[in-house]
């Protein structure tokens, strides 16, 4: 029994490792696609060479992200078999629908992306050449939203009976549409598309703070830092249906993130802050009735405590800090974009102010932050369950040895394949500057 | 058609799709390599840019779509292979990731850099070895199931003859396929050169590969008796395909017909990748898994049928858009 502990728990790190990494490329790959699409129609309707070679940089870089992503998204989908086993040919028989979808979607995306890369300037029409991006997008992020389906069905189960470790009565498409797929889809779509847009803002911000005045630069950071304002707003906007979906179907969840024990009405939101040894909750700035409203539009709804679960089925608490932190990062990078919206509109030449370029570099890093926290504690708070109140993660892993030699193994893949793209983007974007690039164009 | 054999049959052809495909890119890259070493570079570098630049990452879906449609219809292949494969599995996924990223680094980024090329050559022969694991444990007699525990014996795998031959088998088709490909290709594109070459090569491995595939055969009678007497009932396909073997090399010798050439080697192994597959039926993994017991409920595999449909009418005409654009164009192929 020790050994599978062990080997439980290295799976779910070698799990946690390939996914961390994955997710950042995972993230870009959504996001990316639309913003390229966004630069290159606004290039094509207002003829304007500077949005046209944006869209033409950022798909070049675009490129290798796409490379490592889908080298990664094979790897966790081939990990799902070889450590999880158990848990795959379990829910593989209600939730292998959509997954089998992922592939088309998939499928559709890369073929798409290849003929786009390859076709500037070999249709006459460019419109023709544009409307490629279409299925692009399409395929990225309907992917997003399979994938996103299979993880809503490990927190909200549905669609199936389990008597005697023998499933009955599937109905795929219930499987799919259960309760927490709104909400998390989208979630994952709009912080995918928020992530992206700041990401890009971060380049752009980048070029203007070492003193470049070039309008084309001007241009990318007001097309990604508006972009990034509508989505962070729909982002906010989402996070609250999340929490009023689980507060109503996955409490443990909420409570645990909350540090919310006795079910109570008229609950606080509990920021930050740290526990001691009674459980008592200290140091923390407490927002009153806020966790009520959150859950139930009003300030004297119920919320459910964690202590109505039994202890062996209530996630770490640390997940607490992890849900702080995402939403802490949330609403900053909200408040940033719409500082910058206000001062373009209002005081112009502040918006390349070099503090607020600064805090703009840094955005991106931000978001992409906030998106493995906010993926950590999806992951965490729904411990010690890999299948919601059916099977627990410790039941889901390889019985297999060696998972720990294949942890170090796949670290240092990881570590190649980042630092690898790291020097290839520097290098391809350092040798061939867009001020370079455009010269050429004789602009 | 009961609805396992439908499916069953369906990954099987899109496993086919994969070895094809995979091949091609598989052998281009150590054709690449081998070029750079003998200092032949220059002369097939481009043509093979050329046609794996827009395809490399619809190649890799192809695999992803097979083992994500196996685990979908056959659960239960997840938990056999899932827990037996985690080695083998877990070496092809490091060489797959180091070659398709490095494959666009070296593509997109760093031009004609020398590491770039030697990793993407040498995954082109380790990777085929590596996948080739699957079909040799499917095989039976590597793994031992003992209630919920599934054993690898990973000494018995490396010592096995039959599983050398399988090894040798893949990577040997993996260069007479690609080299057959480009051949063609290199033709189309009035790259005589680079055709002139590519031509040596795929004569080069062409006897090498029949010879492989007698040696698997044979050692399949001392190691898997039961299916080598299945297979030896479909000995017509396998005759079939050793003639469309003679009918390719007979025309790469004499220089002509390269496109009904290369189509004759997709026949060749068509015919054996089927006449193998059929006669493996209804085993997934011998003895342990039939396609039957294997088999997803029966709501879950008529929605799967729907989806692989629509999918289909979706990818289809898309695909045909992928080959009309870079490898029936003759504008494109030829650089204008």
């Amino acid at each position: 029994m020790m050994f599978e502990n062990n080997m439980a728990m290295y799976s779910r790190y070698l799990t946690e490792l390939t996914l961390a990494f994955h997710i950042i490329f995972a993230t870009i790959g959504v996001g990316v696609p639309l913003m390229i699409a966004l630069a290159h129609w606004i290039g094509l309707r207002k003829k304007d060479p500077h949005f046209l070679l944006l869209a033409r940089r950022w798909s070049r870089g675009f490129v290798i992200t796409v490379a490592v992503g889908v080298v990664t998204g094979t790897a966790i989908g081939l990990q799902l078999s070889l450590l999880w086993p158990n848990f795959m040919e379990l829910a593989g028989q209600v939730i292998a629908l959509p997954l089998f979808m992922e592939t088309f979607a998939f499928f559709f995306e890369a073929i798409f992306l290849g003929i786009y890369l390859y076709t500037w300037n070999r249709f006459k029409n460019p419109y023709y050449h544009f409307g490629l991006l279409i299925p692009v997008i399409i395929g990225s992020s309907m992917s997003a939203v399979f994938i996103t389906i299979v993880n809503a069905f490990m927190n909200a189960p549905q669609g199936f009976e389990l008597k005697n470790g023998v499933i009955t009565n599937i109905q795929p498409l219930v499987a799919m549409f259960n309760p927490a797929t709104p909400t998390k889809v989208a979630h994952v779509l709009s912080s995918a598309y928020m992530t992206s847009a700041f990401v890009l803002a971060s380049i752009a911000a980048f070029h203007l703070l070492k003193g470049s005045k070039h309008v084309y630069h001007k241009k990318a950071f007001h097309l990604t830092m508006i972009a990034a304002l509508i989505f962070s707003v729909t982002t906010a906007l989402v996070g609250d249906l999340s929490g009023k979906y689980l507060g109503k179907y996955q409490p443990e969840k909420l409570a645990a993130a909350e540090w919310h024990f006795e079910t109570d009405d008229k609950a606080p939101l509990v920021l930050f802050g740290v526990l001691n040894e009674e459980q008592e909750v200290k140091n923390a700035l407490k927002i009153p009735y806020a966790l009520s409203i959150l859950v139930g539009a009003k300030p004297s709804a119920e919320v459910i405590g964690l202590n109505e679960y039994p202890e062996d089925e209530r996630p770490p608490l640390y997940v607490h800090y992890l849900f702080d932190l995402m939403v802490t990062i949330g609403i900053f990078l909200a408040g940033l974009a719409f500082l910058y919206a206000a001062l373009i509109q209002w005081k112009q030449k502040f918006a390349y102010n070099k503090w607020f370029l600064r805090l703009s570099v840094i955005s991106g890093g931000l978001a992409l932050i906030a998106i493995e926290i906010g993926w950590i504690f999806a992951e965490v708070g729904r411990q010690p369950w890999i299948l919601r109140g059916y099977m627990k993660t410790i039941e889901g892993a390889t019985t297999s040895a060696h998972v720990d030699i294949l942890l170090a193994a796949f670290g240092f893949l990881y570590a190649a394949l980042g630092a690898g793209s790291i020097i290839i983007l520097r290098k391809m974007f350092k040798t061939n500057t867009a001020e370079a690039e455009l010269k050429e164009l004789g602009l | 058609m009961s609805l396992e054999l439908l499916g069953i049959t369906v990954l099987w052809i899109f496993l086919f799709g994969y070895v094809i495909v995979a091949s091609i890119d598989f052998g281009a890259g150590f054709f690449s390599m081998y070029s750079d070493i003998s200092g032949r570079k220059d002369m097939i570098h481009t043509i093979i840019q050329r046609y794996l630049s827009p395809v490399w990452e619809i190649t890799n879906v192809f695999l992803v779509f097979f083992f994500v449609g196996i685990v979908g219809f056959f659960p239960k292949t997840a938990f056999y292979y899932g827990t037996a494969l985690l080695i083998p599995g877990s070496i092809s996924i490091i060489l797959l990731a180091i070659r398709g990223s490095y494959y666009a680094f070296g593509t997109y980024g760093m031009k004609n850099n020398r590491i770039l090329t030697f990793l993407y050559g040498m995954t082109g022969v380790f990777i085929p070895a590596s996948l080739s694991t699957v079909l040799i444990i499917s095989e039976g007699g590597f793994i031992s199931v003992k209630g919920k525990h599934v054993k690898l014996h990973l000494l018995e795998l490396l010592t096995s003859p039959f599983a050398w031959s399988v090894v040798l088998l893949a990577i040997v088709s993996v260069l007479f396929i690609s080299a057959s490909f480009l051949t063609w290709y290199s033709s189309k594109a009035n790259d005589y050169k680079a055709g002139a070459l590519l031509r040596k090569y795929t004569l080069a491995w062409s006897l090498p590969s029949v010879l492989s595939a007698l040696v698997v055969v044979l050692s399949m009678k001392t190691h898997n008796p039961e299916h080598f007497e299945n297979m030896i009932q479909y000995s017509w396909m396998l005759i079939l395909s050793i003639l469309f073997f003679f009918i390719a090399v007979f025309f790469f010798y004499r220089k002509k017909h390269y496109g009904a050439a290369f189509l004759s080697v997709v026949l060749q192994y068509a015919l054996a990748f089927f006449a193998y597959g059929t006669s493996h039926y209804p085993y997934l993994l011998y003895p342990y898994l039939t396609v039957q017991a294997g088999f997803t409920n029966e709501t879950m595999a008529k929605s799967l049928v729907i989806v692989f449909i629509l999918g289909l009418l979706l990818l289809v005409p898309s695909f045909l858009l992928v080959l009309k654009l870079f490898v029936f164009d003759k504008n494109y192929i030829q650089g204008k």
